[in-house]
């Protein structure tokens, strides 16, 4: 018997008190044999390819949650990046692969797909810009597909052609969601330095180096840390941080065994765990509260960024030993809606755009369910890219913005997204325009410490 | 398979006798035993096993639900794994 009755209260605790879940379990599926001259037929294979490799997604994560009895919240798919498969069709408009995704996803019950993506870190194709094109009408018209687009690397520099058109895109996207205050906003994200195993929405994809089908786990918990800490207040931050690679430890261990599990009961191969430590908005589930329990009076202010660097890091030397494969972000989530100690300091102001873009430098992603004024110009939108991009391409790290201009709302007021994407407050952008240096476009170089072969 | 059943709620009579008695009727062997009561509280946490091949884990813990309600008390029951994966190198 396992050693210690105390140990299984333990756990049991974690899961019931504390919120420990499993936040995602994603198969990734490759869509490169589903490449097609014909865009319908294409489509009809990628229908049929998704719908049988994923039949028993649902039903296999259902069954380990039920076993275990931990809850997996979401179960999703990501795909190969759709420009890459789309690009032989000789299609114009890639509205119909989006709706395609969105039926399969449907019918085989998973909470999200990912993989309207594009990459073009170095330079775009005619198939890269006809996907950007499509996005906002993708994701104004389908209701679980989820859009990527990487735009920088720390090897290629940041593709500043995109990154202007990519302010454009999400100005149309919250346009065309308008009434749901841009919502459609919250399934896109730009990325520098993506990752071809993030199981997390709405940046997962299925990288063309990746086998036919894996599965891959994210895990959860900032509940779980907050108690650990809870347990050991005032200590030195070096015992902090030796609590929390403890915590990091159990909590990945779980990952790794839903995995093994998945993958076996599917029979595909198993990817990786992601060791972010993802928060709700529900309470008892906040990475904000962890860092307010390091001792600052409210997130947002003065060490906050240090307090994240301690966090952020001992939570991968804790993962790293757990589980057989890392991968993904793997680094602490600060997305604004999604956490409740984040909404709170942003309606306070106790929190700003400024800081959480310091904060970025240090863990993933970026700039995550941040709401602006829904009157933003697609140029401040451009600028808030670069600037993150900037961050990750010369640090080589991946950074991201997920910005929803709340069409009709201002400073002060909050979006509702429902669900786990929760409620953000909108946030002031700064007034000084950035058209003429996001209209000079062409590219950023890559730092010279991008060439390390 | 190997589960770990734990048993919470308010003390009264009988409880073991329900739970352990339920377990039978669904050949569920119990490996170990242990019991405590905290001001009140009943905590139990048992280990059991059972032929996968013939049921699941979820056909016992709806069988097992009805009668933690009948007792008023919480049956979890969870694969051993868990425990083990979390706890042990």
């Amino acid at each position: 018997m396992i050693d210690t009755n105390a140990n299984i209260l333990e756990t049991i605790q974690m899961i019931e008190e504390d919120k420990l879940d499993i936040r995602t379990v994603t198969m990734g599926i490759s869509l490169l044999d589903c490449i097609d001259a014909d865009g319908a037929r294409a489509r009809a294979k990628i229908y049929d390819k998704i719908t049988q490799r994923a039949k028993n997604l649902v039903g296999v994560a259902e069954g380990i949650e039920a076993e275990l009895g931990i809850p997996i919240i979401n179960k999703r798919i990501a795909v190969t990046p759709i420009s890459i498969v789309a690009g032989a069709s000789g299609d114009s408009d890639y509205l119909e692969y989006a709706r395609t995704l969105d039926r399969a996803a449907r019918a085989v019950g998973v909470d999200f797909i990912g993989g309207f993506s594009a990459l073009v870190d170095k330079g775009q194709t005619e198939a890269d810009r006809i996907l950007m094109s499509s996005i906002p009408r993708a994701l104004a018209e389908t209701d679980v597909v989820c859009s990527s687009v990487d735009i920088g690397s720390s090897r290629a520099g940041i593709n500043m052609d995109a990154v202007r058109d990519m302010g454009e895109v999400i100005r149309e996207t919250a346009d065309l969601t308008g009434e749901a205050h841009g919502f459609g906003c919250s399934k896109l994200v730009v990325f520098a330095n993506a990752v071809s195993d993030n199981p997390f929405m709405a940046g997962a994809f299925h990288g063309v180096q990746e086998t036919d089908c894996v599965v891959s786990v994210g895990v959860s918990g900032p509940g779980v840390v907050k108690r650990a800490l809870e347990k050991a207040p005032g200590a030195p931050l070096n015992v902090s941080a030796e609590v929390i690679k403890k915590a990091a430890f159990k909590i990945t261990r779980v990952g790794q065994l839903v995995g093994n599990l998945a993958a076996e009961r599917l029979g595909v191969s198993f990817g990786i765990v992601d060791l972010s430590l993802a928060p709700t908005a529900e309470v008892g589930d906040s990475v904000a509260r962890v860092l307010e329990e390091l001792g600052l009076e409210v997130v947002g202010t003065h060490g906050t960024t240090a307090a994240l660097a301690l966090l952020n890091d001992a939570m991968k030397k804790g993962g790293l030993m757990a589980c057989s494969r890392v991968g993904g972000l793997s680094g602490s989530f600060i997305p604004i809606s999604e956490d409740i100690g984040m909404i709170e300091a942003a309606a306070s102001g106790a929190i700003t755009l400024d800081k959480l873009e310091a904060m970025t430098a240090i863990c993933s992603v970026g700039l995550d369910m941040v709401a602006v004024p829904g009157d933003t110009p697609a140029s401040t939108l451009s600028a808030m890219i670069a600037d993150e991009a900037a961050i990750g391409v010369m640090n080589h790290k991946t950074t991201a913005v997920r910005v929803i201009p709340a069409v009709g709302l201002g400073v002060g007021d909050v979006v509702e997204f429902g669900g786990i994407l929760g409620r953000a407050p909108v946030m002031p952008a700064h007034e000084g325009s950035s058209e003429i240096f996001v209209r000079r476009a062409g590219h950023i170089p890559s730092p010279v410490h991008g060439f390390r072969n | 398979m190997k589960v770990i059943l734990t048993v919470t709620g308010l003390d009264h009579e009988g409880i073991i006798a329900a739970v352990s008695t339920g377990l039978a009727d669904l050949h569920v062997n119990i490996l170990n035993v242990s019991q405590t009561l905290m001001e009140g509280y009943f905590t139990m946490i048992m280990q059991g096993e059972f032929d996968e091949s013939k049921q699941t884990i979820e056909d016992i813990q709806a069988a097992m639900e009805p009668i933690g309600q009948a007792a008023q008390v919480e049956i979890r029951i969870q694969s051993e794994a868990i425990f083990e994966a979390m706890h042990t190198l």
